[in-house]
């Protein structure tokens, strides 16, 4: 059995929240130079050249790259052999994001009651933490700061087994084209596919955290993927919804069993900046 | 690359009669920012008849929450939020004299009719280009409703700040236009 003290992981998920907002990800530049050799709007090549000098301007400034720094969604996996001590883990994550998200000079973008009141907590806080069990004894902690304007276009469908490979492509394509420039288009989908209603909604935000350089592992689901990656960039909707061939970066799919008389599909939209970032502690 | 046009706050209505959708646009002068829980806020004053904490003819209002700034700078980053939230609020405010709306995505008919109307512009920002887009700003204070947080209202000194035009005002929508040129 190993011990970690919680108060290490203060300043661990701290510097993770500053950091996925200053620092663009690697996969994510490659994708937009790759999609920028291909684009053929001047709008949106200009919006595609923009998002990359406001990347190298976040990271020299310390400046986030987006205004909407997020809601932090922790993902933990905590290795079954790791004994937890000195405090509230829960709390102690809360705290590392109180501390990212004031001393980054992050926004803090988190409303007390969702309908009533919608007093901001001015702290960012409380974050939203998935525990997932897994063997072994270290801890991994991720951190996706994940903005409001994407977070807006995603939806669950309880699909009928009949609707098909054909239904899940029509109704994801379909999302996003009704998304239209909303969501900072050009964007990243991920989609969760079977569980239960609430499962697949966290299988596609759980999809969002592959890096969309590589492919699905399973060759049928990364036909698919590529299939609706394409029709998706058919729709014309380009950067920011001015028009173009780039309205996806990459979709990401992630499915697991149901029920026989169900087929839950989850479209999970995130932005350009496509924000998140690991640390393993051991 | 679309004309370059420089507007100057208060806007006039000739200037921006000569706006068509997918001009580039450099704006200088003071601009307004304001999401949804100001935007609520604005239009109960209007519905009262009370004053607005700013003078709202000719005005451009910018949808942006700032991250805060750093210590020597004028604001945080600052880029768009999106648009269609502030729908339900923005005929009221076009009706008394806003002239200009900064955001990103796409408006809803009646605030398209309502620009028409009131010879008023949709102007779109770049979403995620926020570092990029808060170098244009000279100066920001807050002027109204502080408890608001990051959806206070501010008041922004804008140099050259870059945007597109995404209604002009005969009703011709970028959102619209720019999809069919280019769906396969």
């Amino acid at each position: 059995m190993k011990e970690i003290n919680v108060s290490e992981i203060i300043p661990v998920v701290r510097k993770l929240c500053i950091d996925t907002n200053y620092y663009a990800s690697e996969d994510v530049v490659i994708k937009i130079k790759e999609f920028l050799e291909k684009e053929v709007s001047p709008t949106g090549r200009d919006i595609l050249q923009l998002i990359l000098e406001n990347h190298k301007m976040a990271a020299e400034e310390l400046m986030p790259m987006c205004q909407d720094t997020g809601v932090a969604v922790v993902f933990v996996e905590l290795g079954q052999d790791v004994h937890l001590v000195g405090g509230d883990f829960y709390e102690a994550i809360n705290e590392g994001v109180r501390q990212g998200y004031v001393d980054g000079y992050l926004r803090k973008s988190i409303v007390e009651d969702p309908v009533i009141e919608r007093k901001n907590t001015r702290d960012n806080t409380p974050a939203i933490i998935y525990t997932d069990i897994v063997p072994g004894d270290s801890l991994k902690i991720t951190v996706a700061a994940k903005g409001g304007g994407a977070e807006n276009m995603s939806e669950v469908k309880m699909m009928k087994a009949a609707d098909g490979i054909e239904g899940v492509k029509d109704f994801v394509v379909d999302r996003i084209k009704r998304s239209g420039g909303n969501p900072c288009p050009p964007v990243v989908v991920g989609v969760g596919i079977g569980g239960s209603f609430e499962q697949c909604a966290l299988l596609a935000k759980k999809s969002l955290l592959r890096p969309i350089t590589e492919k699905n592992p399973d060759p049928v689901w990364a036909a698919v993927e590529e299939e609706i990656l394409e029709r998706i960039n058919k729709l014309g909707i380009g950067p920011q919804g001015l028009g173009g061939r780039t309205t996806a970066l990459a979709v990401s799919i992630l499915q697991m069993p149901c029920h026989i008389a169900s087929m839950p599909v989850a479209v999970n939209v995130n932005c350009h900046c496509h924000r998140h970032e690991s640390v393993v502690i051991e | 690359m679309a004309n370059e046009i420089h507007l100057r706050t208060p806007l006039k209505t000739e200037d921006l009669e000569k706006l068509k959708v997918g001009d580039k646009v450099l704006l200088t002068g003071k601009v307004y920012t304001a999401r949804d829980a100001a935007h609520k806020r604005l239009v109960e004053l209007v519905e009262a008849g009370k004053q607005l904490p700013f003078d709202i003819e000719g005005a451009a209002i910018y949808f942006v929450g700032p991250s805060p700034a750093r210590p020597g700078k004028p604001i945080g980053s600052a880029g768009p939020t999106t648009s269609y939230r502030m729908d339900p609020y923005s005929p009221a405010l076009l009706d008394v004299g806003l002239k200009a709306m900064i955001g990103k995505g796409p408006r809803g008919p009646k605030v398209i009719d309502s620009m028409v109307k009131n010879k008023a512009v949709y102007l779109a920002s770049i979403g995620g280009a926020a570092v990029v887009t808060a170098q244009s700003v000279k100066s920001c204070k807050i002027i109204a409703y502080e408890d608001l947080g990051a959806e206070a209202i501010r008041e922004l000194e804008v140099e050259e700040f870059p945007a597109f035009v995404a209604n002009d005002t005969k009703g011709n929508d970028i959102f619209q236009l720019g999809v069919e040129k280019y769906r396969r």
